[in-house]
């Protein structure tokens, strides 16, 4: 069964958010890496980059397929995890820690009510899962 | 539609996904320790999906001399052969593997294509009035056993040491069980088709053995390492054997033998195909899928099939390009375009690669 951290947010395109102060980690949910399988490759945002929310930043890749990451708020990429270029596994084993993708400075309450919590965001999951 | 082996594949924790109207394992956990436990120990695939049809028939050879591309008349009992049928426009109805048995003929076709196939062959025994018998054999399972080990794996548990002595496209039938060294993966290995309880517990005890159970997902990028085409993705009805790298399994020699789309890849072999299926290996970062478009000098091709490969780390793909390119092209990978070449395939052999 898939892990759903509770301090996390979640968007319905499965990636989770970590909110400290006005920066927001982003990164894809438990959940979605198994849906992936074995993640090698990925192409992150470059830093300084504007984003919009809900726009598509990133890349993902799966042997079997590509998905978009979407930002789920708006603001400034400040960081991205250039770890997971060398070790795009990391995604798969360490979701919501090393796994991380990028970090967005967001701009004044970007952070939008479209996010789901925890509980929420499982039930999502279930229901996609059937 | 479920094979009898379903249930063993969710007691070992296989992700099911729809193919062909069959709900089948894509992996078990790890597709990539899937594919790397097949190309350095042994894996087993249930590729059950597949259709086995006997022709038990003296005009058996009559049909088959007009719908496949190879004459089985050269065919030895024992002895099995890659070959194609194809339309009359020489496009390719579906790839398969026919075995010449004792008393008559046994066909393996695609999942995807079985319908197709056996009407076609149905339509083909009626054209010629013949009154062959054709039967779809739904009850047999496939269990793939592939791998440098995969020989040795199978040896041991069946007891039978003459497997080692049997080469590449050839086959036996011992207690049971139809076991030809034929695969989809590069490496050596056996096929067994059989009844589904002694395909269940071949099944267990080659798992019990350290055979490491193998989804499609294992099977395609091995396949596609291997450089083998895949039907409906990497040839098709509209393609010709010309277009896909399989006009090789054409046998011309007999002038009189008007197999089905003779004539038509006659005329192509004439006159040249426009198109060519080409190996392409990504010379910087990036995964090519299906549908991407190649560019280069001579014209724009599409990627037939793409993906990472486990064994080169690196995007590889068959693509269909225009017949004049040569070695270097452009894979649009979504927003951005990549450097690729023309890579010698397979990409991959028996764990060797090619470091061109």
């Amino acid at each position: 069964m898939s892990d759903f951290p509770p301090e996390l947010r979640y968007a319905r395109t499965h990636e989770w958010v970590r909110v400290e102060g006005n920066r927001a980690t982003v990164g894809i949910s438990d959940y979605a890496q198994t849906q992936l399988g074995d993640v090698v490759y990925v192409e992150l945002p470059e830093i300084g980059s504007q984003v919009e929310a809900q726009s598509e930043v990133a890349v993902v890749e799966s042997v079997k397929a590509a998905s978009d990451i979407y930002a789920p708020v708006s603001g400034e990429v400040v960081a991205s995890n250039e770890e997971l270029e060398s070790a795009p596994e990391t995604v798969n084993l360490d979701p919501y820690g090393d796994g991380w993708f990028f970090m967005i400075e967001m701009s004044v309450d970007s952070l939008s009510d479209e996010l789901l919590s925890a509980e929420a965001y499982e039930a999502l999951c279930v229901e996609e899962g059937d | 539609m479920k094979t009898p082996l379903a249930e063993l594949h969710a007691a070992a924790g296989g992700r099911l996904i729809e193919f062909a109207g069959w709900e089948m394992p894509v992996h078990y956990g790890s597709q990539l320790d899937e594919h790397h436990a097949v190309r350095n120990h042994a894996g087993c695939f249930d590729v059950s999906h597949m259709a086995v049809v006997d022709i038990n028939d003296r005009h058996g050879e009559q049909l088959l001399r007009h719908l496949l591309v190879s004459d089985v008349a050269k065919l030895k009992i024992g002895n099995a052969v890659y070959t194609l049928m194809l339309n009359e426009r020489g496009g390719i109805v579906d790839d398969l593997i026919a075995y010449r048995r004792a008393d008559g003929f046994r066909l393996v076709v695609n999942a995807g294509t079985t319908q197709k196939d056996l009407t076609w062959l149905v339509r083909a025994e009626r054209e010629l009035g013949l009154n062959c018998e054709i039967q779809h054999r739904r009850e047999l399972c496939i269990v793939a056993v592939q791998g440098p080990q995969a020989i040795a794996c199978v040896r041991e548990l069946l007891q039978f040491d003459e497997l080692t002595q049997l080469h590449s496209f050839s086959f036996t039938e011992c207690e049971g069980y139809f076991i030809a060294r034929t695969g989809y993966t590069g490496e050596d290995g056996v096929e067994i088709i059989c009844q589904p309880e002694a395909a269940c517990e071949i099944w267990e005890r080659l798992v019990e053995i350290g055979v490491r159970p193998a989804g499609l997902g294992a099977r395609d990028s091995l396949r596609l390492e291997a450089g083998l085409s895949l039907y409906g993705h990497d040839m098709n009805d509209d393609t010709n054997p010309f277009e896909c790298r399989v006009a090789w399994t054409i046998d011309w020699e007999d002038e009189q033998r008007w197999f089905i789309g003779r004539a038509a890849i006659e005329q192509v072999r004439d006159q040249g195909a426009a198109t060519k299926l080409v190996g392409l290996k990504m010379t910087e970062r990036g995964i090519p899928r299906e549908g991407f478009s190649v560019l280069s000098d001579a014209g724009v091709g599409v990627v037939t099939s793409g993906s990472f490969s486990p064994t080169l780390g690196q995007g590889i793909a068959l693509a269909r390009v225009p017949a004049a390119m040569h070695r270097a092209c452009r894979i649009q990978v979504r927003k951005r375009e990549i450097p690729a070449k023309i890579a010698r395939l397979p990409f991959v052999r028996k764990n060797k690669q090619d470091l061109t």
